[in-house]
């Protein structure tokens, strides 16, 4: 039972940043835009909270009280993130380039600016990398609940994380009931599928695709700052992202499109990443490696074979919209 | 009387063709006014600028005696102007009640249950007969263009824009259509009908504004008015409505075909028995409700379609006959058969939307070039010589097909294919969505094909164009042929008939026992 409830903790905590990244992508797909900048979003979140917390620390000289940290790194991943889909709106959206490329542009300019920042900002540290005081990483430890977290079983198994955990559990269940049950998700939905009838239908294509496309970029960024703050407890690693942002891009689909499934599919993937530490197979590390790629490819075939129209990507995904295009 | 909508002038032009040029038109309330212009006349480009979807270039739209300017659909909305496209702008996973208040401003919460309620009853006033709840995906080309209208009326507009609403619909639902639109004239709405059908715009409209090349011709009171006339001004000169048929003249076996049966994909019977012989110099019509087969048909011929028995023997002069059911269309041609085929989706099966001219004319050519390398050159000539020869009206051989009307891209697909010389070529509804005078064009073309000598299966639904082109007609009645008649010496009432019933078939046998007790 131990073991079960530590691989089911180690599952949730692998989890939650790719949580994020798929939430984000999640909301940006449904715009219609196919944003592969999601590993650069992620660096580029995770470089910016961190550093959010770090600079101001330097600067007044203070410790920054635990749940305040939380805070000033959640707006410096989400701004930061938000900034880097900005710019692939602007060109992907108001310029109409192409949307892979320019993903794939933003993804590598992430990586640049994550790594750039991280290491300059260890320079001008004494210590010689950028990390931030111990009572930052306090608001980013594993809450103690009380009543709940003392629960046999059900405390340690739900009631025993992060505070970003839960966030990243709210901001899925809020996605899924805007996407459902909003006007507004009605709408953006609309945009994903269908520009030309939403532009005939008087809604603003141009605006739900900025405003997804960022905010999805925003919640991406949060995933990233996730690892900074809490996979690497607070210290800047060098290429720590990398590969979430691919895998949360894997996820969208292993989710098809949905913020529930997708709580799933976090857990799944989570838990076949440190599945190898859990679960003694007498096989090779690289293999277990494999696993989540396979979980993936397994699913697109299921997913293609069972047609159903509501597990389909947004019909105009990865398409730019031209209102006088003929 | 104030008119509800005024243009002056209206012009917008797109790359190098002007698609509206100074158009000026008026719509009354309490009136249907039909818009009557040939493909590519302007008619929908112009719709689109009064809801906002274009902008125009220059001149002036009025709406109740004043000058507005519409920026979005939003904006004609807001002024009471409602549109139903040619294509429906519907989200196909969403359900109707969904695209119907898709981009209303109602509060942030959406009320499933309030707007479900209230369209069933707008439904149930009108007898449209829609099911609120469901998915788009699932439905009919009618039912969603119910949706449209729905929408529209829900919206509480005045001014409608319906864009060809009939060249989806069956007879019946046409004139399930029109009642509903007599019915919203009777209510005070000002209602726009663009076709390029002459029955209908008589059957339905008040007044018509014709359009010819992005210009206004006219506007005359449809009382005061004949098709004949009609025509002319909207094709600039007088032409003949009938269409010839020449005669047959070597007329020899092309294509034997025997005890063809073929299964769709879920193994139900798609073509049963079917046994036929297609002359060399002939048009054989094919007949038939939608769906009884026709497609099938014509692709097992082309080699599209897995056969599962039969026999599809050509008929070569000099190498004796050669069997070509189960070959695919590769294999076809290089048995030195010559077999051409227009299929139904034009854009889809036919043309690549997105290549331009050449490209498209080199899809049938593009092993014709020296080793890896495809014959370009060639490929642009001979588009140029159909851009010329078949009037094509395009900004260039560079440009994608998708930017052309409905009869030019028909154009680009038959000329590509009678250009590789035929001797059996088979087409599928080659006038569905064109102008009279595009089909005429294309009637024509049909006929010089014939008097080449070429063998021609024209599948068609038009039976009045059927009964004058055609030599024979084959009627498909649920896969099966029902009966093959001389279209000279028949009626459309008796190829009516057998399109619903196969003489001496299983189905007609309770009718004989009534008529024999």
């Amino acid at each position: 039972m131990d073991i079960f409830i530590n691989f089911f903790n180690a599952a949730v905590l692998a989890g939650t940043p790719l949580l994020f990244g798929t939430l984000g992508e999640i909301l940006t797909e449904k715009s219609g835009n196919l944003n592969l900048g999601v590993e650069g979003m992620m660096f580029m979140g995770a470089v910016s909270g961190l550093a959010a917390v770090f600079l101001l620390e330097v600067g007044l000289g203070i410790e920054i009280a635990g749940a305040l940290a939380v805070l000033i790194a959640i707006a410096g991943a989400f701004i930061a993130g938000a900034l880097g889909a900005f710019i692939y709106s602007v060109l992907v959206v108001s310029l109409r380039t192409q949307q892979n490329v320019t993903g794939l542009a933003l993804t590598i300019f992430g990586i640049g600016f994550g790594n750039f920042f991280g290491e300059y900002f260890g320079r001008t540290s004494p210590i010689g990398f950028m990390t931030v005081s111990l009572s930052a990483r306090q608001g980013f430890s594993n809450l103690s609940i009380p009543v709940l977290s003392d629960i046999p079983i059900l405390g340690p198994l739900l009631f025993s994380y992060n505070i970003l955990v839960y966030l990243a559990v709210v901001i899925a269940v809020a996605m899924a009931f805007f996407l459902s049950r909003t006007r507004w998700g009605l709408n953006l939905r609309a945009v994903g599928e269908n520009p030309a009838t939403a532009d005939a239908a008087s809604i603003n294509v141009t605006r739900y695709k900025y405003l997804a496309t960022c905010i999805g970029g925003g919640i991406c960024g949060i995933g990233g700052m996730y690892i900074s703050m809490v996979t690497t407890s607070g210290v800047w690693v060098h290429n720590s992202v990398q590969g979430f942002g691919w895998i949360a891009v894997a996820l969208v689909i292993f989710a098809t499109w949905s913020p529930k499934r997708a709580l799933v599919g976090s857990l799944v993937f989570g838990g076949l990443t440190v599945m190898r530490f859990y679960v003694p197979l007498g096989i090779p590390m690289q293999i277990y490696d494999t696993f989540p790629f396979l979980a993936t490819i397994l699913v697109l075939i299921v997913t293609s074979i069972r047609q159903i129209k509501e597990h389909s990507p947004p019909a105009q995904l990865g398409i730019n919209y031209f209102r006088e295009e003929r | 009387m104030q008119p509800a909508i005024q243009t002056h002038n209206l012009t917008k032009t797109f790359d190098q063709v002007v698609a509206n040029d100074r158009v000026s038109f008026d719509v009354r309330r309490g009136e249907i006014l039909a818009l009557l212009g040939e493909n590519g006349s302007g008619k929908t480009t112009l719709m689109n600028m009064l809801f906002g979807i274009y902008f125009p270039d220059s001149g002036e739209i009025e709406v109740g005696g004043k000058e507005v300017s519409i920026l979005s659909p939003k904006d004609a909305y807001d002024l009471g102007i409602g549109m139903v496209h040619q294509h429906f702008k519907l989200v196909d996973i969403l359900t109707a009640a969904d695209n119907i208040v898709l981009g209303l401003d109602t509060g942030a919460l959406l009320n499933r249950k309030a707007y479900t309620q209230e369209i069933r009853e707008i439904s149930e006033r009108y007898g449209f007969g829609l099911d609120p709840e469901k998915k788009i995906y699932n439905m009919s080309v009618s039912e969603k263009q119910t949706v449209e209208i729905v929408k529209v009326l829900y919206r509480g507009a005045e001014i409608l824009i319906l864009d060809e609403p009939t060249a989806v619909l069956t007879p019946q639902e046409t004139e399930r259509l029109f009642v509903t639109l007599r019915n919203m004239r009777e209510d005070g709405k000002a209602i726009v009908i663009i076709t390029h059908k002459l029955h209908e715009v008589l059957a339905v409209s008040d007044r018509v504004h014709i359009l010819r090349k992005g210009k206004s011709i006219a506007t005359v009171n449809t009382a005061e008015t004949n098709q004949q006339e009609l025509t002319e001004m909207m094709v600039g000169r007088s032409i003949s409505l009938k269409i010839d048929r020449p005669v047959c003249e070597k007329c020899c076996d092309k294509l034997d075909i025997k005890g063809l049966n073929c299964l769709t994909p879920d193994g139900v019977k798609a073509l049963q028995n079917v046994s036929f012989t297609l002359k060399a110099g002939e048009i054989l019509g094919v007949a038939g409700i939608a769906g009884s087969g026709q497609k099938e048909l014509c692709e097992a011929l082309a080699g599209l379609y897995p056969v599962a028995s039969g026999s599809v023997m050509f008929c070569d002069e000099d190498e004796g006959k050669i069997e070509l059911a189960g070959k695919t269309p590769k294999e076809i041609a290089r048995l030195g058969v010559s077999m051409a085929f227009v299929p139904e989706d034009r854009l889809g099966m036919g043309l690549v939307a997105n290549m331009d001219m050449t490209d498209n004319v080199m899809l049938r050519y593009y092993d014709k070039g020296k080793g890896p390398f495809v014959d370009r050159k060639s490929s642009r000539t001979l588009a140029e010589s159909l851009i010329e020869q078949l009037a094509i009206v395009t900004p260039g051989v560079s440009k994608p097909v998708r930017r052309m009307s409905g009869g030019n891209v028909q154009k680009v697909l038959l000329g590509r294919e009678i250009a590789s010389a035929p001797e059996v070529l088979i087409v599928a509804y080659p006038v569905r969505g064109l102008d009279i005078n595009s089909s005429y064009t294309i009637y024509d073309l049909l006929n010089q094909q014939k008097q080449k000598g070429v063998a021609v299966l024209f599948i068609g639904e038009d039976l009045d164009v059927l009964l004058e082109l055609a030599d024979r007609i084959l009627v498909l009645c649920g896969g099966q042929i029902s009966g093959i008649v001389d279209a000279a010496a028949t009626t459309k009432e008796e190829v009516g008939l057998l399109m619903t019933h196969v003489p001496g078939s299983d189905t007609d046998k309770p009718v004989e026992e009534v008529s024999s007790s």
